[in-house]
């Protein structure tokens, strides 16, 4: 529903400005949000609660200390929130220092990922599009995104050229885009 | 705008954060210059939000949010963070701005001070030095107690004679004589400055003392006058307003 969409768009904006006033109870509604996401991507790729939860408090942690650098203009925050997750939990798991900076983090999204519904139906399609893909495409993107793999790393591993295992990533990156093209 | 081709399955590796040495300084330096690539880093960003959804999982235990709750209050105590502060709770960090700003300004302007202080005493010193040096030389030239010998060719009998230090820009001249006979009652010597063009201007009288020495220093005369001699007559004690013939000495500058 655009209507629904664009209050919960607002709301989301408004509530990353009142964090940048101290609001605490606005910290509280976005964490009620988008926790579920962020953690579920973080146990995913760690495999272990008590790290996820780490990721957790550190990506909210960092939008409370650095909320001017979302720039609603660059991206809706859900997208901002869960590419900075798995990003810090791919860190985690290499045992390196976060590489990614949160002004560079620019998005650019198609589906709307504010409320519970809409992420609930990109959800369902997401899965549609990974479900429809050859194995060893759907394998190479998953090694890529939740074990942080390099495409040298991925062709040691499966035996295929490197060649191979890029054309494999970029063209199953952009199988998600299209599916949510309109 | 388009992607670069040769960049495209590099842009998917760099965005996963994957693509690392050259391949990836190389192409850090092409999203620089190529807004079609960085676009389409934006659009691969947005696919991995897309992947991030196929994740599904237990929701995170209720201690977490507490433990992010209890942290964000501690932090916001610690900075001090919030805008909604009545406007006096501000005033103690205004003026310690403030104060802290005033304070800034007069440790510069006393930095500047101080060393303006250490120009004008140095000059000073120099000042007092050079002062010094020519209150001995004037002293020495005014003491009643100095010897002042004339050398002469051998048995020559003592000359009249008159020495002159004239700075014209300054008006400033020391006349100094020696062996000069007594002039007759009533009557004294008088110093002439004869300029380039004009009459003769008076530049002092004079009489010598019991052993014919005499001295007239920095009498009045007017600044940048050039002189083409100097001479001196015999006038009433009182002085003349043009000299009286005959010049007993003359003398002009080298």
């Amino acid at each position: 529903m655009p209507g629904a969409e664009v209050k919960q768009a607002r709301n989301d904006l408004a509530l990353v400005s009142a964090i940048r006033s101290g609001d605490e109870t606005a910290m509280g509604e976005l964490y009620d949000r988008y926790s579920g996401i962020i953690y579920a991507v973080a146990l995913r790729v760690l495999g272990d609660t008590g790290t996820a939860e780490d990721v957790l408090q550190e990506v909210f942690m960092q939008l409370w200390r650095n909320a001017r650098l979302f720039d609603a203009s660059r991206g809706n925050l859900a997208p901002w929130l869960a590419v900075i997750a798995r990003n810090r939990a791919i860190d985690m798991l290499r045992k390196r220092r976060p590489e990614s900076d949160l002004e560079e983090v620019v998005i650019s999204v198609e589906p709307d990922l504010a409320g519970d519904a809409e992420r609930a139906v990109v959800m369902a399609k997401v899965r549609s599009v990974l479900g429809g893909m050859a194995a060893a495409q759907r394998m190479a993107l998953e090694m890529a995104y939740f074990e942080g793999l390099s495409h040298s790393e991925i062709a040691a591993k499966t035996g295929e050229a490197l060649g191979t295992i890029k054309t494999r990533i970029r063209t199953g990156l952009l199988a998600l885009r299209k599916a949510f093209e309109k | 705008m388009s992607v670069h081709e040769q960049f495209a399955e590099d842009l998917s590796l760099y965005a996963l954060g994957t693509l690392q040495g050259e391949e990836r300084a190389a192409l850090e330096r092409h999203l620089h210059q190529c807004a079609g690539c960085r676009q389409e880093l934006e659009l691969l960003r947005g696919d991995m939000a897309l992947f991030a959804l196929s994740t599904s999982g237990p929701r995170p235990p209720a201690r977490a949010r507490q433990r992010l709750m209890d942290a964000v209050t501690r932090e916001r105590r610690r900075a001090g963070i919030g805008g909604r502060k009545p406007w006096w709770a501000l005033v103690p960090s205004f003026a310690a701005a403030t104060m802290a700003a005033v304070a800034v300004f007069f440790w510069l302007q006393s930095s500047r001070l101080q060393r303006d202080l250490a120009t004008l005493e140095k000059r000073s010193a120099q000042q007092r030095t050079e002062l010094q040096r020519e209150r001995e030389i004037v002293a020495t030239l005014t003491a009643t107690d100095a010897m002042t010998v004339t050398l002469v060719a051998a048995k020559t009998p003592p000359q009249p004679q008159g020495k002159i230090m004239y700075v014209k820009d300054r008006a400033s001249l020391i006349f100094l004589a020696s062996n000069m006979p007594m002039p007759p009652s009533q009557k004294a010597y008088e110093l002439w400055l004869i300029p380039m063009k004009g009459a003769p201007m008076p530049a002092g009288m004079f009489k010598p003392d019991a052993h014919g020495s005499a001295m007239v220093i920095n009498p009045p005369l007017p600044a940048g006058m050039d002189a083409k001699a100097f001479a001196i007559t015999i006038e009433p004690e009182t002085g003349s307003p043009t000299p009286t013939m005959p010049i007993v000495m003359m003398g002009s500058g080298a």
